[in-house]
């Protein structure tokens, strides 16, 4: 037997776990995450702090790696698939925990005549992460569903994806309507996917353009803090 | 760097700068025009750009950056390509032209066609003569479906049919794309449609003389 298979997490101390966690989760090993997680919640930690530290700030580092071009999507899907572990161990913790952690609610969708659902996939992940409540509208959607989802959920934020360069202009359709309803004042507008740039964001009136998933779900988070911080409260 | 040694001939100023997964196409089409062959210079920038078609604008500028001083007219044998209309910018630099569509399954089909297809089956996955004898490379090891299949379901849940749009007819290569459907559990169907408006790169250089030409 390698000295590789006697190891064992539980010999770590917290600092060098969520390292160790963190560098699992790069790894897309999701055995290793979920054990971790599992590990750090047997000694006490905060599901919240488990998020933050460990799967959150891993991600991030997976991020960071994919925009500069070391990571490509299979590593990253396969990254998310391990946090995909550690956050089923610690999604009903955290609806169940009496503090209201949540940073409000997210809808997200692939725009109509698109049926490319990775990177939403990826931002849905990392925004819940990061404390949001997601709605997936999952793909191909007229414009139409996303206003139903707003006055269903009367979501925060409002995140449109697209994949295709034919495809990425029906968001302007989007901005359009909820301009004409009134509703860009409550809802925050977010777009991402491949052949978007912040220059087209700004083209259709969306302010905010995420380049990938880490990136996306951070600056959600900033958007809701800067709320809080604005409205004083949070 | 990637200095373009190959223009040592000054006849060649006209350079035809594809994507990879063309140069078959491209070099028949060169072949069955002789005339064509003295007068340009072909470079093709990698097909495996396919999947990650962020680097396809950087790429041909980087390459017009340290070549295009050496030609007189710059024609691309790309579309948009998923760039959204970053390639455009880089071309408008140039003054370099491209043809005209959102990929090449638009252009190999015409508009009308890929519209009509896309359609009748929005989940359409599009394969060509190129992706059909580089399978395994650019989708299966490309995708990094050869070390984790498990992807599979991720990368292709939302697709059901699988068309492939064929510049030559070749049998092997139709058994090929049938049974990757089968592979995939695809419906399957398969349209010889040519190069279709792939030709528009060549039509405008025998249009058009180049000046140091016509005062020979």
């Amino acid at each position: 037997m390698s000295e590789e298979d006697d190891f064992d997490l539980n010999d770590l101390d917290d600092k060098e776990l969520v390292e160790q966690i963190q560098d699992d989760l790069y790894d897309g090993l999701d055995e290793e995450v979920t054990e971790g997680t599992e590990i750090l919640l047997a000694r006490g930690w905060d599901a919240n702090d488990v998020l933050a530290d460990a799967l959150v700030a891993g991600m991030k580092i997976v991020g960071i790696d994919f925009r500069d071009g070391i990571l490509f999507v299979p590593e990253v899907l396969k990254c998310a698939g391990a946090m995909k572990g550690g956050m089923k161990i610690l999604r009903p913790i955290l609806a169940e925990a009496a503090e209201d952690t949540s940073l409000g609610k997210f809808v997200i969708g692939t725009v109509k005549g698109d049926i490319h659902d990775i990177g939403q996939k990826l931002v849905s992940m990392m925004c819940e992460g990061s404390g949001f409540e997601v709605i997936n509208l999952g793909i191909n959607n007229p414009v139409e569903n996303y206003l139903e989802a707003i006055d269903e959920h009367g979501p925060v934020i409002v995140g449109m994806s697209a994949l295709l360069t034919t495809t990425m202009p029906y968001m302007g359709v989007v901005v359009e309507e909820m301009e004409k309803r009134g509703l860009r004042k409550d809802v925050h507008l977010m777009c991402g996917g491949a052949p978007l740039n912040q220059e087209f964001a700004d083209s259709i009136g969306v302010p905010a353009y995420g380049r990938d998933a880490a990136r996306s779900a951070e600056m959600a988070e900033e958007y809701v803090r800067s709320l809080g911080k604005r409205r004083g409260h949070r | 760097m990637v200095t373009d040694k190959k223009n040592t001939d000054p006849a060649k100023k006209r350079l035809v700068l594809g994507c990879g997964a063309l140069v078959y196409d491209l070099l028949r089409l060169i072949k069955q025009n002789p005339a064509l062959s003295d007068k340009v210079n072909l470079q093709c920038l990698p097909a495996s750009w396919h999947n990650t078609p962020q680097l396809i604008a950087p790429g041909v500028e980087e390459y017009l950056a340290e070549n295009s001083h050496l030609y007189k007219e710059i024609y691309i044998a790309y579309a948009d390509c998923g760039t959204g209309g970053a390639l455009d910018r880089v071309l408008k630099k140039y003054n370099a032209k491209r043809i005209s569509g959102a990929h090449c399954y638009e252009f190999f089909a015409g508009s009308d066609v890929f519209e009509q297809l896309s359609e009748q089956e929005l989940g359409t996955f599009y394969l060509t003569d190129y992706l059909v004898k580089n399978f395994h490379r650019i989708m299966i090891k490309g995708l990094g479906l050869d070390k984790h299949p498990e992807l599979f379901d991720i990368y292709f849940e939302n697709y059901k049919k699988l068309v492939y749009l064929a510049q030559t007819e070749n049998e092997q290569l139709q058994k090929d794309a049938e049974q990757y459907a089968k592979d995939f559990g695809f419906e399957y169907e398969y349209r010889l449609v040519g190069t279709g408006g792939l030709d528009s790169v060549f039509e405008e250089i025998d249009l058009v003389p180049l000046a140091t030409e016509e005062e020979k």
